[in-house]
């Protein structure tokens, strides 16, 4: 069942196009991932479908209510947690949490109510007298997903809600989103880090208001065209390019070894014989699986 | 010039009652790309600090470019360059005023202070943007632009918190080739990096926890000493092992 829709979507600012004919839909209890780099529309596509700004053209619904007429009916089953901090730092866990439920309509004894399962699945239940601006990168992150649950939202969107946080508390952010969606929300989130697409049911890449690419993350790996290899030697300059010379590869450096990236005219054997000849041996040459990451920069590249 | 352009000894930084660096040791090795990772709060910007002679350590001993971090502070601010994830230019000067100004900071002469402005700029390919408003560029050729301000003055130990915190995948792959590429001629670069796929880009690494270093090697020896799949998985289990304080 589809829940949030976005059709031919377009949205200008003055002579930029932030977001471009896009159109997407994630369905009910589904994780969609938001790939892109900086300034390919990922903020005005959240904005708009959070009703927060007017758009130019195409049509956006949430659960069947169009947001242009019907954004009364929307509100209550949409939470957002926007990329900056929203927090009040001055006020404790407690009281950012009350404030919103106030925002929200809740009465105090919802709120009593509500706020146990926040506290349990947050682990911010011990911190609950401490003042937002004293928590650290990881716990801010989740009192401001808390504060976006208060209503209980059947769709949440999340704009980087990860960003500048630990590889441990991003996995524990994560698995609250898989909690979320395991009791039937729907999440569209963005976030730059290709660990948290891969745990996504689906991701589209966006470039330039326009979608370059849509499918299961497992899936979008094998777009790739040409092989990836690992090879074992010293990364330096020279190295790099002494390899670059044999032409239609690309080299980048990896702690300890080389990534050399094939297009897909590339002639494997060819090109194994054409690094034993620059002194690189077979068995330094280990073909090895491209990432998402890999697949995202090629397709930004054509 | 020095062969080891950090080493630190039981270097200990307390605020306190709170111990917020504990009793930790380091060497890093000239032109090495070192990655000083750890969770939120383990007490690296502390320690980042200290060794930027910022700081005042409370014990410990230590060295930065062969300057004591106690008594030689000011001579160790001078040698090194330091770039972090907060934005550190001037919004309304250009980038090339920008360098400029920090030419000014560290005394370059009028000559080299041109000489090493051009060439930062071919280096890091700044030039289709070096004439424009800083504030007005996008994130990652702000942290490009930072960058070349940081090593204007040729530091031989340059320091990174979060250089690509907020970074596309694409400037972050440009901006690690231009890290190797300083690191190549001899640049040491002592990173910090929530990106596990960035701390293995780092010859060595050490991850530091409640203020103390619990593991410290290559990326490869740290996550085979663990029998994990690679370095995230590595961390995560290190690091929740120990406590599950969010």
């Amino acid at each position: 069942m589809t829940i949030v829709a976005v059709e031919n979507l377009c949205k200008s600012y003055k002579s930029l196009t932030a977001v471009d004919d896009f159109s997407f839909a994630a369905d009910k209890g589904e994780i969609v991932a938001i790939v892109g780099p900086d300034g390919a529309g990922k903020t005005s596509l959240f904005r708009t479908i959070c009703g927060l700004i007017q758009f130019d053209a195409g049509d956006v619904t949430i659960s069947g209510y169009d947001v242009s007429t019907r954004f009364d009916r929307i509100k209550p089953l949409l939470g957002y947690m926007p990329q900056t901090f929203s927090l009040y730092p001055d006020l404790s866990v407690e009281e950012n949490l009350r404030f919103y439920a106030g925002l929200f309509g809740l009465t105090g004894s919802q709120f009593d109510h509500k706020k146990g399962p926040l506290y349990e699945f947050s682990g911010l239940g011990p911190f609950y007298d401490r003042r937002a601006g004293d928590l650290s990168g990881g716990m801010k992150q989740k009192l401001a997903l808390s504060c976006a649950l208060i209503h209980d939202p059947k769709v949440l969107i999340l704009d980087e809600p990860t960003t500048g946080v630990d590889p441990l508390s991003r996995r524990q952010f994560w698995q609250i989103l898989k909690q979320l969606q395991k009791q039937g929300a729907t999440l569209i989130v963005s976030t730059p880090y290709m660990d948290e697409v891969a745990l996504a049911d689906r991701a589209i890449f966006m470039h330039q208001g326009k979608k370059l690419a849509e499918g299961p993350p497992d899936r979008l790996t094998e777009r790739y065209r040409g092989k990836v290899y690992r090879v074992k030697v010293e990364p330096s300059t020279e190295r790099v390019g002494q390899i670059m010379d044999i032409g239609n590869v690309d080299v980048r450096r990896f702690g300890a070894a080389l990534h050399v990236y094939t297009s897909a005219s590339t002639v494997d054997d060819r090109l194994i014989g054409q690094l034993a000849e620059i002194g690189i041996e077979p068995d330094r040459i280990e073909p090895i699986k491209a990432g998402l990451e890999d697949v995202f920069i090629q397709l930004m590249g054509n | 010039m020095v062969s080891h352009p950090v080493t630190i000894e039981g270097l200990t930084k307390k605020f306190g009652s709170f111990t917020a660096v504990d009793k930790i040791s380091l060497e890093v090795n000239k032109g090495e790309i070192f990655g000083f990772l750890g969770a939120n709060g383990a007490g690296k910007t502390t320690a980042i600090r200290m060794l930027c002679g910022l700081l005042l350590p409370t014990s410990g001993s230590g060295a930065v470019n062969g300057y004591d971090i106690y008594s030689e502070n000011e001579k160790i601010k001078l040698s090194i360059g330091y770039m972090s994830q907060k934005f550190s230019l001037y919004g309304d000067l250009t980038g090339r005023e920008n360098l400029k100004f920090y030419g000014a900071v560290y005394s370059l002469p009028d000559k080299e202070l041109k000489e090493r402005t051009e060439e930062v700029i071919d280096a890091l390919e700044l030039k289709s943007f070096i004439d424009r408003p800083a504030g007005s560029l996008p994130v990652g050729w702000r942290q490009r632009l930072a960058l070349s301000a940081a090593i204007l003055h040729r530091p031989a130990i340059l320091f990174l918190d979060e250089p690509t915190g907020g970074v596309d995948p694409v400037f972050r792959r440009k901006f690690w080739e231009i890290l190797y590429d300083l690191a190549d001629q001899g640049t040491t670069l002592f990173v910090t990096t929530h990106y596990m796929d960035e701390a293995e880009f780092c010859r060595r690494i050490s991850i530091m926890h409640r203020g103390r270093i619990i593991e410290i090697g290559s990326p490869q020896e740290v996550v085979a000493r663990h029998h994990q799949r690679d370095l995230q998985e590595t961390f995560i289990t290190l690091i929740s092992g120990r406590d599950a304080d969010g």
